[in-house]
């Protein structure tokens, strides 16, 4: 089990390569390079999302919001769109930045400033982005027919096979590593969550740090939002509905703790990886779609279980006798 | 005669009650919160006072109201349970089966209880055998559940149900004044949650896990035994709506129940019980349930549409806890 701990990281790639493997032995069509580089494609939202919580989650926080924020984004950006059809792709991802780092600045606020606790906060605005789309919209959707051309075609762009939604995947994940490991405030956001009191005394602001990392959560749930209405040609209220929570077991997975100041990009990376390749496994094996939920579910509970019992230290005890009779017992 | 002042240690008497503590109490607030709900609702419709409508109402929140007593008392000791939506789906989906092979009221209202209760021991035993942070278990608790019902009954529906199950849900079980079932089982409910909660020692050992439990483990308090009793109490409780709403919807679908989870750790928010826990009421509960339900019910009067009415339990929600911070940072300016 200490193994596992160890080289965590190394473990888990290891067990998805295993699935893929296994996955190609039932279906072999899985394993062609085009169906794995779909998997890649179909999996960049949840690889920026993913690294996006990552941050807010090492500083103890939740962000429950994203989705949300990803679904409203995606409204205004259409709507953007029918007005103004023919910018460049570069302004569609400029509005989508701006909107969603102005949403995730608000959730930031709250909480650094008036020390709400973040699940409540970004339970608050989540009900609050989603129905905000039926408000602005006067409940109507944007089709793919009222999409231009650039603005549609942006996220379908291909390099080496790859799509734009990957590759902004990867210069999301390259930025964060580098903020995480070089910079003052990335070392600060493990201080943080690792032990606020501490950190503070060493005089990191917390509420910056908050501050900082709910504007990234909102900025990149944003992006995600123009990416995703263009990629599925359709932006509505309801589109990525309970998809924060695939986002948050991606972490989960991916070894990040949820008690704060743990975490690395490559495991978060591995983590959605993995909810990817069985996402997209289940139709290629011809088993009901249905089953995906209860395989997350089951998988995140093994994940943490596992976890758990590499970290477990028995309670000390106190008296001598009890002390022995432990001693007994385990002998 | 050693004199009080003396002694090395000295205990300050409890601080006098200003009056701003307790116009600054929450149930205070949710108090005025609700009557300016009522008094905005009878004026604004001329349907809202009337004792059937009310009934009526009821209906649309009962059945969360009743999963937000074990929810507060989860959330006061610093748990939280989010698979509660998930527990209804398997225990619909068990009552679905039992109804399809033809079993009574009796049995079909049992099974929902049962499945409840063994799905919350499900979730105590992980999270007390193993240390880990209950928000993590009970996301993936609520995937497996939810998806063990998406599995069996996929874009299917079961709805053959016994009319007297159906009557549970769907008739008043007292006739004057009339009262359904599910909002007779909930004001039963609070008042046991709030004699236990407020009453018993074991209700005062849950305050102390929720303030500080590593000093509730040394004070002898069985912190682990507590905490799975809790789980066991929220998914009985998830049970008993699940068969309370199956009874009134007649329908057994996969997402019965999807989301329930937020709504319910609304109100129980609302109602005052701290997430960071050790704070919290009953009473305070019971109010934010019937802020939230006048609150919908006047505005569905008022034709708002469903996703409208969450935007304003959203504002309301996060204005009904920011305000009194504020408040209280300008009339106690920083040093």
């Amino acid at each position: 089990m200490s193994i596992f701990l160890k080289y965590r990281e190394a473990v888990l790639a290891l067990i998805i390569a295993l699935m893929v493997v296994g996955i190609g032995i039932r279906a072999p069509a899985f394993v062609t390079p085009d169906s794995l580089i779909g998997v890649l494609n179909d999996t960049g939202f949840l690889f920026m999302m993913a690294l996006a919580q990552m941050l807010v989650i090492l500083t103890r926080g939740i962000d429950l919001s994203v989705a949300a924020n990803l679904a409203l984004t995606g409204m205004i950006v259409g709507m953007v769109n029918e007005v103004y059809p023919n910018l460049s792709p570069a302004l569609y991802i400029l509005v989508a930045l701006i909107v969603g780092a102005g949403l995730g600045l608000i959730n930031g606020t709250l909480i650094s400033w008036l020390k709400i606790p973040p699940i409540v906060v970004t339970l608050g605005t989540l009900a609050i982005y989603r129905g905000s789309i039926v408000v602005l919209a006067g409940g109507k959707q944007v089709n793919a027919s009222e999409m231009s051309e650039t603005f549609a075609g942006f996220p379908k762009i291909e390099f080496l096979g790859l799509n734009t939604v990957f590759w902004l995947a990867a210069l999301i994940a390259l930025i964060i590593a580098v903020v995480l490991t070089r910079t003052r405030m990335g070392r600060g956001l493990f201080a943080v969550g690792g032990n606020p009191v501490a950190a503070r005394y060493c005089g990191i602001d917390q509420g910056r740090a908050e501050l900082f990392v709910y504007t990234v959560a909102g900025a990149v749930a944003g992006l995600s939002g123009y990416l995703w209405v263009a990629r599925y040609g359709v932006a509505y209220s309801e589109i990525a509905v309970g998809y924060e929570l695939t986002v948050i077991a991606a972490c989960v997975i991916g070894g990040v703790s949820i008690g704060g100041g743990v975490g690395t990009v490559t495991g978060t990376l591995l983590g959605a990886l993995f909810i990817g390749v069985i996402v997209n496994s289940l139709p290629v094996m011809q088993v009901s779609p249905f089953w995906q939920m209860a395989i997350s579910g089951a998988v995140i509970l093994a994940a943490v279980i596992i976890n758990a019992r590499a970290e477990t230290r028995p309670d000390k005890l106190i008296l001598p006798e009890a002390r022995r009779a432990a001693a007994r017992g385990q002998a | 005669m050693i004199d009080k002042t003396e002694t090395r240690y000295h205990v300050l008497d409890r601080p006098p009650r200003r009056i701003s503590d307790i116009i600054l109490r929450w149930e205070t607030i949710l108090i005025l919160l609700l009557g300016a709900v009522i008094l905005f609702n009878t004026a604004i419709s001329p349907y809202f006072l009337d004792l059937y409508n009310l009934a009526d109402a009821t209906y649309n929140f009962s059945e969360k109201a009743i999963m937000a007593l074990p929810m507060a008392l989860l959330i006061l000791v610093r748990e939280i349970d989010l698979s509660v939506g998930a527990i209804i789906a398997v225990a619909a989906l068990a009552i679905g089966t039992m109804g399809d092979l033809g079993f009574g009221t009796t049995v079909l209202f049992a099974t929902g209880l049962v499945v409840g209760l063994l799905c919350g021991m499900v979730n105590g035993a992980l999270v007390t055998r193993t240390g880990v942070p209950s928000i993590v278990i009970t996301i993936g608790t609520m995937s497996l559940f939810r998806g063990i019902a998406q599995v069996t009954v996929g874009d299917q529906a079961l709805t053959n149900y016994p009319q007297g199950f159906l009557d549970l849900g769907q008739s008043y079980a007292i006739n004057m004044p009339p009262t359904p079932l599910s909002f007779l089982i909930f004001i039963v409910m609070a008042i046991l949650f709030g004699l236990f909660l407020h009453g018993t020692a074991t209700g005062r050992r849950l305050f102390a896990i929720g303030a500080n439990p590593v000093a509730a483990k040394f004070s002898g308090i069985r912190v682990d035994r507590l905490r799975f009793a809790l789980f066991t109490l929220s998914g009985l409780f998830a049970g008993l709506g699940a068969s309370l709403l199956v009874a009134r919807i007649g329908v057994m679908r996969p997402n019965i129940g999807l989301g329930w989870e937020l709504d319910i750790i609304t109100m129980v928010i609302l109602g005052g019980v701290s997430i960071a826990g050790g704070i919290g009421s009953i009473p305070g509960v019971v109010l934010s349930v019937f802020v939230l339900g006048l609150a919908t019910f006047g505005l569905s009067l008022m034709n708002v549409p469903g996703i409208v009415i969450n935007v304003l339990i959203g504002l309301l929600l996060v204005i009904t806890i920011a305000a009194p911070i504020i408040v209280r940072r300008l009339m106690h300016k920083p040093l």
